[in-house]
């Protein structure tokens, strides 16, 4: 899911790992009025409760928000959201409907139920919030996705550098009337088939690491010229009279030399495939290269979001954690309100071990709010182990100060290599498996003991590090004045290649953009063998 | 903070996106829409349907890592006893590939399967298909009426009123009388201002007495007068709606069986649906045959039982009567479609044939023969009595078609073969291959 969404779970879930003890200090002041007695929720029910949240969200918890946009929805609406990725407004295309189709028939069945909530990382940050949730639901959503999610979007340094809040709503709006105004005039299917290529290049669609400086258009004819000057100044009819062909080699040499000049020119190699055919490939119309940065831009807005899976919504989770339990011990909601939200709370933080027939890998609110909740014990109760291994923080108290900290400079990667504690380990039952696809079995290679932990916590770190989980593509080399041949690389580690038909059928995309042949190298990284080749022809329009 | 109810937007955002999925998965469906009118019963023939779609068809396909290539170390929770160096078997691929998390969003080559709406499912069934020679456009009956824009007009409600127009007529006027612009009001006043503070009281007297005329002349010429409203114009321009009735003629007499039955009344519900909902001003009239015929409403029609013997030629002679009284042929397309396992009294053949000859195939403008049988047979060789007499009228008449159908799954292949949108030549030649 695209923009952040918490899972409704109807099964019943054990209790939480971490029952709601009460603090020793906590002012048990039980004699403020509860907020609601009833379930069902109005607007004025909303405000108050909202009110009461941000009371503690903003005094308590030291957020930073952007201002809120609650909007309440029916479960159909819900649904639209979700087949357009989660935004408000989308363009128009088929696979769309295909995720509309495919979650109808899921929830339809009974097999998948809504998300309670949905945020956008937009400012105003818009969060939706379902019309059949409960009032208690709805003051578990609004912390937790209009404090939670949104302190998240606002401080993390990977949001501030990849997206902007106030202009993406905008955008959107720009793009769907843009891509509406292409298909009135281009047609339906020609659209549809530029944006089937750039959908299928997407994920090529970012710069993994800090953008390279790009000469802007001033300055590349500002070079062109200079070049020219220089060509001009040093010219010498002499050298004209001088037999060239006489060594076939220095002719390649000088091809070769031609085609690195070329690709210096083109900045390559280029890992952001969109970006690079979008500047690049010679047989696009304009309309056409102006939809693949509408997909290249949609590509960047959600990058950090995937980068941050688990500490946005550990975030998320935390922060609704420690506002429902003080609106408790304020006395502001109820007891029967209180089972309510935990009920629902451990079943979101539920992880299923290995064996499990419901694992489906590690939970990211599971693992998000144990290691910060665990963070808050290690600020404030440390064990001898944590001063070993957390020296900086541990018994420094301000937990909220640490998490704020980590929140803002830390995505998922460097999070877990940075605060994933031996206790998390030791909760989660975390253990290592090696795995080679020759093997008909596999091996545990690391368990959570004292040799152990290092191990773990640098696979699982690397685990979340989407630079090194997606397949590192490049391009490296483009022919654009002679057979318009473009190159691309795979570099591959760990003998993992891609899967052949994905890729082919990728290819083909690429290679429909692109307009000429493609051909795609899988590489080995450590001895630079080429261990696969694809190559496609662009099909005809 | 604002709390805004979304609630009661307009629906179905994503409807956009569901047709250009139904269009993109369009071939996958029509198969399965023909595969459903197989399996489903009369009595649901309209409804909606699931529908498989072959994951092909939609397959979204990005660079990702292949299931079982190389070497990976994962990080996963739950260990119980297993100590390091442990060696555990693969799970099967695909069930919970721990720390898959990496491949693409969990789709697996499964087919996708969704429903139909049953608006979707007929659309879908009844593509590219027409009723023929749709030829006598009868102005007679003008019920409906469409809107053209026509011109402006100087009255009309609020909501048509046109600005551009409007505008256009105030500033001609405007301009046209003089009136004194708002800038020339304001240079006014400024030299006013401007005399009284060299204390030029006589200047600033004239002025302000031009001033005044000014501001008379302004009132006088109003900005926007009624005489400049003009708003859009609408005619109702008679739409022509063409007159049309089908005869549903169906034997039902002892030799045909149940299963031939179910046959023929799946191709009149097909009929049936095809008709009400594509074409609004069509009448339908049900006629049921033994050795007697009578008109029935469409409830015995398809759902009542009867037995006898066989004489077509009174469902003809029962059609012709209809026609006369109700139905005549200036007025009307007349169609037929009569559906029968092809046996008949021989006796009745002759004045079938001569009835259908001389008088009802010139009436319609098509008419269309079904054959039921459950034997798959070389129709050439065991021809029945119906099939060999009507084949001669298929040779003499071009508006005059014959099928034979065997099975429910020809059902629908047969009807668009009958009722494709194409010229009557195409459908000439289509016969001749077909026979």
């Amino acid at each position: 899911m695209a923009n952040e969404a918490t899972p409704k779970s109807d099964k019943p879930k054990r209790k939480p790992r971490k029952a709601p003890k009460a603090k020793p200090a906590a002012p048990a002041l039980k004699s403020a009025q509860p907020l609601f007695e009833t379930s069902d929720w109005s607007f004025d029910l909303l405000r108050s409760a909202y009110d009461a949240i941000e009371e503690i969200a903003i005094g308590e918890l030291g957020l930073d928000v952007y201002p809120n946009q609650i909007e309440v929805i029916t479960s159909e609406q819900m649904l639209d959201a979700y087949a357009s990725i989660g935004m408000p407004l989308l363009y128009k295309h088929w696979s769309f409907g295909k995720r509309f189709a495919r979650d109808e028939t899921l929830y339809r069945k009974g097999a998948q139920s809504l998300a309670y909530e949905l945020v956008i990382n937009s400012d105003p940050c818009i969060c939706y919030v379902m019309e059949e949730n409960s009032i208690t639901m709805q003051t578990l959503v609004m912390a937790h996705a209009a404090f939670g999610h949104n302190h998240f979007f606002k401080n993390n340094y990977l949001f501030k550098q990849w997206t902007r809040a106030d202009a993406v709503l905008d955008y959107l709006d720009f793009a769907k009337r843009y891509v509406a105004k292409c298909e009135e005039r281009h047609g339906l299917e020609a659209v549809e088939r530029t944006l089937d290529c750039a959908h299928a290049l997407m994920s090529n669609g970012v710069n993994r690491y800090a953008a390279p400086r790009r000469l802007s258009d001033a300055r590349k004819r500002e070079r062109a010229l200079e070049r020219l000057s220089y060509e001009e100044a040093t010219y010498d009819d002499l050298w004209r009279t001088l037999p060239t062909s006489d060594a076939p080699a220095e002719a390649d040499d000088e091809h070769a030399r031609d085609t690195r000049l070329e690709a210096e020119d083109l900045g390559l190699p280029e890992e952001n495939l969109l970006y690079f055919l979008e500047k690049n490939a010679p047989k696009l119309a304009d309309w056409q290269r102006e939809l693949l940065r509408i997909v290249r831009y949609l590509a960047q807005y959600f990058y950090p979001q995937r980068q941050t899976k688990v500490m946005n919504e550990g975030c998320a989770t935390f922060v609704h954690y420690e506002i429902m339990n003080r609106l408790f011990e304020k006395g502001l909601i109820g007891e029967g309100a209180m089972l309510e939200f935990l009920h629902s709370h451990s079943s979101v933080v539920f992880q299923p071990g290995f064996d499990d027939r419901r694992f489906g890998g590690l939970n990211p609110y599971a693992l998000g709010f144990a290691m910060m909740r665990d963070l808050q014990r290690i600020c404030d109760e440390p064990t001898e182990e944590d001063g070993e291994w957390f020296r900086d923080i541990a018994g420094g108290g301000d937990a909220y100060g640490v998490l704020r900290e980590a929140w803002a400079d830390y995505r998922d990667e460097s999070f877990i290599h940075q605060f994933l504690s031996p206790t998390v380990m030791r909760d989660f039952r975390l253990f290592r498996i090696a795995d080679d696809a020759e093997d008909p079995e596999m091996e545990v290679s690391a368990i959570h003991d004292e040799r152990g932990y290092r191990e773990l916590r640098k696979t699982l770190a690397r685990q979340y590090d989407v630079g090194s989980q997606d397949p590192r593509l490049e391009v490296v080399e483009a022919n654009l004045s002679g057979n318009r041949r473009l190159v691309v690389n795979h570099a591959v580690r760990d003998g993992r290649l891609l899967d052949k038909t994905e890729a082919e059928n990728t290819l083909q995309y690429l290679a429909d953009l692109w307009g000429h042949r493609v051909k795609m190298l899988e590489t080995d990284v450590e001895d630079g063998d080429v261990l696969v080749e694809h190559d496609a022809l662009p099909r005809p329009r | 903070m604002h709390i805004i109810d979304r609630r009661l937007n307009p629906k179905s955002k994503s409807l956009g996106n569901r047709q250009r999925f139904l269009r993109r998965a369009k071939a996958d469906i029509k198969d399965a829409v023909q595969e459903a009118l197989k399996k489903r019963k009369i009595a649901d023939v309209e409804g909606s349907e699931r529908v498989r779609v072959r994951a092909k068809t939609v397959k979204e396909p990005s660079f990702v890592f292949g299931r079982d290539e190389g070497q990976r170390d994962f990080v996963i929770p739950g260990i119980k006893q297993y100590l390091v160096g442990d060696v555990i078997p693969k799970p099967p691929s695909g069930a919970g590939g721990g720390g898959q998390k990496g491949s693409a969003d969990g789709e697996g080559e499964d087919d996708f399967v969704f429903t139909l709406t049953k608006d979707e499912f007929l659309d879908m069934f009844f593509e590219d298909l027409a009723l023929p020679n749709l030829v006598k456009t009868q102005l007679k009956n003008l019920k409906a009426t469409t809107p053209a824009r026509a011109g402006f007009r100087t009255d009309g409600p609020p909501a048509q009123l046109s600005y551009t127009r409007t505008m256009r007529n105030s500033l001609a006027r405007r301009i046209a009388l003089r009136r004194p612009k708002t800038e020339e009001m304001k240079a006014l006043e400024a030299k006013i201002a401007e005399a009284e503070a060299k204390g030029d009281e006589e200047t600033a007297a004239a002025l302000r007495l031009e001033l005044k005329r000014i501001e008379t002349r302004r009132r006088a010429i109003s900005y926007i007068d009624p005489i400049d409203l003009r708003y859009r114009r609408f005619e109702q321009i008679p739409k022509p709606t063409t007159q049309a009735v089908m005869f549903c003629l169906m034997d039902a007499s002892a030799s045909m069986t149940e299963a031939l039955k179910d046959l023929a009344k799946r191709f009149f519900m097909l009929l049936y649906v095809f008709l009400s909902r594509h074409y609004e001003d069509v009448d339908i009239v049900f006629i049921r045959h033994t050795t007697t015929a009578h008109e029935v409403d469409e409830e015995t029609f398809f759902r009542g039982s009867q037995t006898g013997g066989t004489v077509v030629s009174t469902a003809l002679v029962e059609m012709l009567q209809i026609v006369q009284d109700r139905y005549s042929p200036e007025d009307w397309n007349i169609y037929a479609a009569q559906a029968s396992d092809g046996h008949n009294f021989i006796d009745d053949m002759s004045q079938t044939l001569s009835l259908l000859d001389q008088e009802i195939i010139g009436l319609c403008q098509y008419f269309a023969y079904i054959e039921v049988d459950e034997r798959d047979i070389d129709q050439e060789r065991f021809q029945s009595p119906l099939w060999s007499g009507y084949r001669l009228l298929e040779e003499r008449h071009k508006q005059f078609a014959m099928r034979r159908v065997t099975s429910p799954a020809e059902i629908y292949p047969v009807f668009h073969d009958l009722f494709a949108k194409s010229s009557s030549s195409e459908r000439a030649g289509a016969k001749a291959a077909g026979s």
